[in-house]
């Protein structure tokens, strides 16, 4: 299978262990992923806080790319997800793009990498690749803000509730805990203008990850990786409860089921070290034996 | 006086209301202040203005105290709002008009690291085509907190570094990036 991606401005800095777990389980998996040629940024949150036109026209851009190369396209960080959903919509309704004529027919679909897996990929390919079930790890599944809403631009099936990756990881053997703060929001860039405010999103996502069971947090998105995992040391130091939650990529624990040799430097770029935890469920030990 | 200090009288005026309706395209006087916007906002206990209420000063026209407000600029685009409101507009859509707003016409955000921020983010994705983050933060930083909080970040950042988690060279600039942003302030204008 062949697929269309478009990585986002995260995946080649802070998220480098996405991207590199994304490319690897793909690879195991059969996947061929092919970068988008010379895809430019989304626009993220600034370009729509800001203006709109810049907005559309900065997500429009790669899918005229995306267009060309007449694939479905794979999407791993959540706010360029939904960035690029705005821009289908935009052009589906046949609007113009201010700055930038995009040839656009719509003849591919966006999918998050949790909606990919899940629905495209499928539950027999993912159980056929499992070398090392994640029967002892007891993750929540946290699918951020922008892979969910709003619906009616995203198309996300349930956008309160959101099933994917609890689905990936169950097949994968992990005792996936149910929760009721899988799309709340972590606070995105309030992370560097109100740190304050951040800290009290983040303790509340963590303290109920606790609550529900949970020994590590699955995410899929870049922004709620750097969040969550970041800043626990510093939420323990004001609030004297101790907050040490290990935060994964969903593509990493899959890499870990997988067997493969590289999740190791994955998790090195870690705030939160997340080996104890594996080491102490037993999902170590193949690393150790290659 | 601000809005916590309603019920006050005050004289509806439509003008920045048809203002606000005409720059998001949402319809303001559609709300019925049902109040699940702010039941299910994040961010509603650090505002000094909840989404409902600030929908409401929206339809009463109290200009100066929204463009004035902290919500438009605590506002994280979490877009929970916009889903859960049961007559269909999008309230965090209006918060985008709102801010776009309040920058056009010159207004200083009562959060004003927000604006130095999204100003840095666009500025990196101008220059290289892609947001070169380490970059990126290094401007916001030396905007808000100067030389001196430059250097209390620099730890922080070697860390970063030394995990590979900073993109050592920036993406090589690209013409239509440029084009749409020119074409973005052109229309701005």
């Amino acid at each position: 299978m062949e697929v269309s991606i478009y990585p986002g401005c995260s995946l080649e800095g802070l998220a480098k262990s996405y991207m590199e777990s994304v490319e690897a389980v793909s690879k195991t998996l059969g996947i061929e992923l092919r970068e988008l040629a010379n895809w430019t940024c989304c626009g993220s949150a600034s370009a729509h806080v800001m203006n709109d036109d810049l907005a559309v026209a900065l997500a429009a851009r790669n899918l005229g790319i995306a267009e060309k190369a007449g694939m479905d396209l794979v999407v791993p960080c959540a706010a360029c997800y939904q960035r690029l959903k705005v821009a289908e919509k935009h052009l589906r309704q046949g609007k113009p793009v201010e700055g930038l004529p995009v040839k656009y027919e719509g003849s591919f679909q966006i999918r998050t990498m949790p909606d990919f897996f899940w629905e495209n990929v499928g539950e027999k390919a993912l159980i056929e690749k499992v070398k090392n079930p994640l029967q002892e790890l007891n993750p929540v599944c946290y699918y951020g803000c922008l892979t969910s809403r709003p619906p009616k631009i995203t198309d996300a099936k349930n956008p309160e509730d959101p099933q994917e990756m609890d689905r990936v990881l169950r097949s994968l053997g992990a005792n996936v805990k149910n929760w009721s703060f899988k799309a709340d929001c972590c606070g995105g860039d309030l992370t560097l203008t109100r740190p304050d405010l951040h800290m009290k999103l983040t303790q509340r996502i963590l303290d109920m990850a606790i609550e529900a069971g949970a020994d590590c947090i699955a995410v899929a998105c870049p922004m709620c990786h750097e969040n969550l995992d970041s800043k626990q040391a510093e939420i323990s130091q004001e609030t004297g409860r101790t907050y040490n939650i290990p935060i994964f990529y969903f593509t990493e624990l899959m890499g870990l089921a997988f067997g493969d040799p590289a999740a190791e430097k994955w998790l090195s770029r870690h705030t939160v070290d997340p080996l104890p935890l594996l080491r102490e469920k037993g999902l170590l030990e193949m690393q150790v034996r290659r | 006086m601000t809005v916590t200090e309603l019920p006050r009288t005050v004289v509806p005026n439509p003008s920045f209301r048809k203002q606000v309706e005409e720059k998001s395209g949402e319809k303001i006087t559609a709300c019925y202040q049902c109040e699940k916007c702010t039941n299910g906002c994040p961010l509603a206990f650090a505002m000094d203005i909840v989404p409902h209420k600030l929908m409401r000063s929206v339809h009463f026209g109290l200009k100066d105290e929204v463009l004035n407000s902290d919500t438009i600029w605590i506002c994280a685009s979490c877009e929970t709002c916009t889903t859960r409101c049961p007559n269909g507009i999008d309230i965090a859509h209006v918060m985008d008009s709102l801010r776009q707003i309040s920058q056009a016409e010159g207004i200083k955000a009562s959060q004003p690291q927000v604006p130095v921020f999204h100003k840095a983010f666009l500025a990196s994705m101008k220059r290289f085509g892609r947001v070169h983050e380490g970059e990126m933060a290094a401007m916001y930083i030396l905007k808000t907190g100067g030389l001196k909080g430059l250097m209390s970040m620099a730890g922080m950042a070697i860390d970063m570094f030394k995990k590979g988690k900073i993109k050592i060279l920036p993406s090589r600039p690209n013409k239509q990036v440029r084009d749409i942003f020119r074409a973005a302030e052109r229309k701005g204008k």
